[in-house]
């Protein structure tokens, strides 16, 4: 009935809802100390009505630009628009309520804010799945939101809000973890590849080899992973006592090995698996012509089943890195370092914030590498068709 | 195939002595303990334990499985169209989410204890649950729904008779996913003090007791490597059947 005219986006009616619903919900929290819990404060209450107002107009010209159906470009910018005005709510907020109370007091944003902030992300995604932007277009949006990000960061306008004020109190901690923590993601990942990728060749060309690995990966890919992670111990432990050499490399039951050992183990199913699949997904009659041409099942595998095999084999790693990430976090618990370690001192202190700082980098690191990875599937599968 | 029929009646019974009379274990487990301390964990029946980490996860996925066919249904029916590509964006990205942030962030919005557990359980599960539906209710084969509509079935008919029999294999493939998850992240919400067999894990890692840390992963792991195996039984099965 409503395809007729349809200037509305259902999507954007149903954002606009939740939106407006939001800001009906606490919007900041005050709290006398770090670990108290603190009182909610409604969005128009959080400062001065001159200092709240272009904040609000913001947000809800933002919700309103999103529900028109047409120009996804506009719904794209009333996106940023709502984005601009949370933001603008926020500092406003954290300056003004702090300024009336003592000095260990904390403000941090509540519900209102974060649903806030999902509602309009999912408004931006949705925009921009609808635009449907090129592989290195999508790679200058990120770039540029993770550089608009960075500046708000840096600038220190969100100084005043808790999460920042636990980072301030740690932040040489915060980069040992980071370090850390993309030691742990990417170096098991490189160690995944080093082992999976030679491990997946041959079992493409061995079929009794393939049925003999994948089923055990996929076993091993099933163990939970505080399991997994504590599995390792006791084992690595007396690799570290009884192997010559093995301690003085630094591998012991307790620390980085451990957590390094089970997030190599859980890579390897993607790995290998999304390799024999890359590989065996050439088609029949370019492996037909490649054997006419003369070719040696070596340069077959070179130059006709690696390339064409190649997004599927990157898609692998988009798990593999994607999965990692998540997961360095519980090498937290057995002291394996990252930003496990704030979310788990968060969570033995109750403190809210210590938990914000361990998991919301976590959470933009995994969401920046799944898009990273996705580019980079697109354009290797974009090479062969141009080559054609 | 062969190694499977062998080993599945072991690991079972396996498990089954390990979750019932541990202290069986106890001479295996005994050099591994700090010297003087406890073997066996004893704080909670590591048979409570299981039976409260299973029920944790069997209501999350099944309330998941519940919401996520709903939705799936709905976004693939003419009127939720518009909604589809969203939804595609909100599970790929809601995918890269780590487990263990989810739960971790639905703490500070619902306290501790099993409520958050099954907050983050339920969510992550809706996932891959909503996904592989979808995929099963969109990929339906042509001819077999213009058959359905030639004989005269009604939307609701050929809902219930065509295509949801016919997207099952692929929806129980997500389901297992989730589950498999579930198990996973549940074991870590006995930091957030949720009752499963976790506890027995941290118990161990925070009084560096090597013997806790094995006797929890040893239980958690057969129990997911077991239930998993059954899913993948069951949807063999399944696939028999509707294959001849």
């Amino acid at each position: 009935m409503k395809s007729t005219g349809a200037a509305i986006s259902a999507p954007g009616l149903l954002f606009a809802v939740a939106g407006v619903a939001a800001l009906l919900t606490p919007f900041m929290t005050l709290a006398a100390n770090r670990i108290v819990a603190g009182e909610g404060v409604l969005a128009w209450n959080i400062a001065g009505p001159a200092a709240v107002t272009p904040g609000l107009i913001a947000v809800l010209g933002g919700l309103g630009l999103g529900l028109l159906q047409r120009p996804a470009s506009l719904r794209l910018g009333g996106a940023v628009l709502g984005l601009g005005g949370l933001l603008w709510l926020l500092t406003q907020g954290a300056s003004c309520l702090l300024a009336e109370t003592g000095e260990y007091a904390r403000v941090s944003p509540a519900v209102g804010f974060w649903v806030l902030l999902v509602v309009l992300m999912l408004l931006m995604a949705d925009a921009l799945t609808a635009m449907a932007p090129k592989p290195l277009m999508r790679g200058a949006i990120l770039v540029a939101v993770l550089g608009a990000l960075a500046i708000i960061l840096g600038s220190g306008a969100l100084s005043d809000l808790s999460v920042m004020q636990e980072y301030a109190g740690r932040s040489d901690a915060f980069a040992r973890e980071a370090v850390r923590h993309l030691g742990l993601a990417f170096g098991s990942l490189a160690a995944a590849v080093v082992i999976g990728f030679p491990l997946g060749v041959v079992a493409h060309c061995r079929a009794a080899l393939r049925s003999a690995t994948l089923p055990v990966l996929s076993f091993l890919q099933t163990i939970p992973s505080l399991a997994m992670f504590g599995l390792m111990i006791p084992i690595l432990g007396w690799v570290g006592a009884t192997v010559p050499g093995a301690r003085a490399l630094g591998i012991a039951g307790i620390g980085f090995a451990p957590a390094f050992t089970a997030l190599v183990l859980y890579s390897l199913l993607p790995v290998v698996g999304n390799t024999v699949a890359g590989l065996a997904a050439a088609p029949p009659a370019a492996l037909e012509a490649a054997r006419g041409m003369g070719m040696t099942p070596g340069q077959r595998l070179l130059r006709v089943e690696l390339p064409l095999g190649l997004p599927i084999i990157l898609t692998g790693l988009r798990i593999v890195l994607v999965q990692n990430i998540g997961l360095a976090v519980i090498a937290g618990l057995i002291g394996g370092g990252g930003f496990g370690t704030f979310v788990f001192q968060g969570l033995n202190q109750t403190a809210t914030d210590l938990i914000l700082l361990g998991a919301l980098p976590t959470v933009v690191l995994a969401l920046t590498a799944a898009i990273v990875m996705d580019i980079l599937v697109d354009l290797t599968r974009r090479l062969p068709e141009d080559a054609t | 195939m062969k190694i499977g029929t062998v080993l599945r009646p072991v690991l079972v019974l396996l498990l089954l002595a390990l979750v019932l009379r541990p202290q069986w274990f106890a001479p295996l487990f005994a050099p591994l303990a700090p010297s003087g301390g406890p073997v066996i964990y004893e704080r909670a029946s590591l048979l409570s334990l299981s039976l409260s980490h299973l029920a944790l996860v069997a209501a999350a996925s099944a309330a998941a499985t519940v919401v996520a066919v709903t939705l799936a249904i709905l976004v693939t029916r003419p009127a939720g169209a518009a909604f589809r590509p969203l939804s595609r964006t909100i599970t790929n990205m809601g995918q890269t989410f780590p487990p263990v942030a989810v739960l971790a962030l639905a703490v500070p919005a619902l306290g501790f204890g099993a409520g958050p557990t099954l907050v983050a359980l339920f969510l992550y599960g809706l996932l891959p649950i909503f996904e592989n539906a979808v995929t099963g209710l969109t990929t339906l084969p042509p001819a077999t729904m213009e058959a359905a509509r030639g004989i005269g079935l009604n939307r609701w008919q050929r809902l219930w008779r065509v295509e949801l029999p016919l997207a099952l294999p692929v929806t129980l493939t997500g389901i297992r996913l989730s589950v498999v998850i579930a198990l996973g992240t549940a074991t870590i919400g006995s930091t957030v003090a949720a009752r499963t067999l976790g506890e027995v894990i941290i118990a161990g890692l925070l009084t560096n007791n090597t013997a806790f840390v094995l006797q929890g992963g040893l239980a958690v792991g057969l129990f997911a490597v077991l239930i998993y195996d059954a899913m993948v039984q069951i949807e063999r099965r399944l696939a028999k059947r509707m294959g001849g």
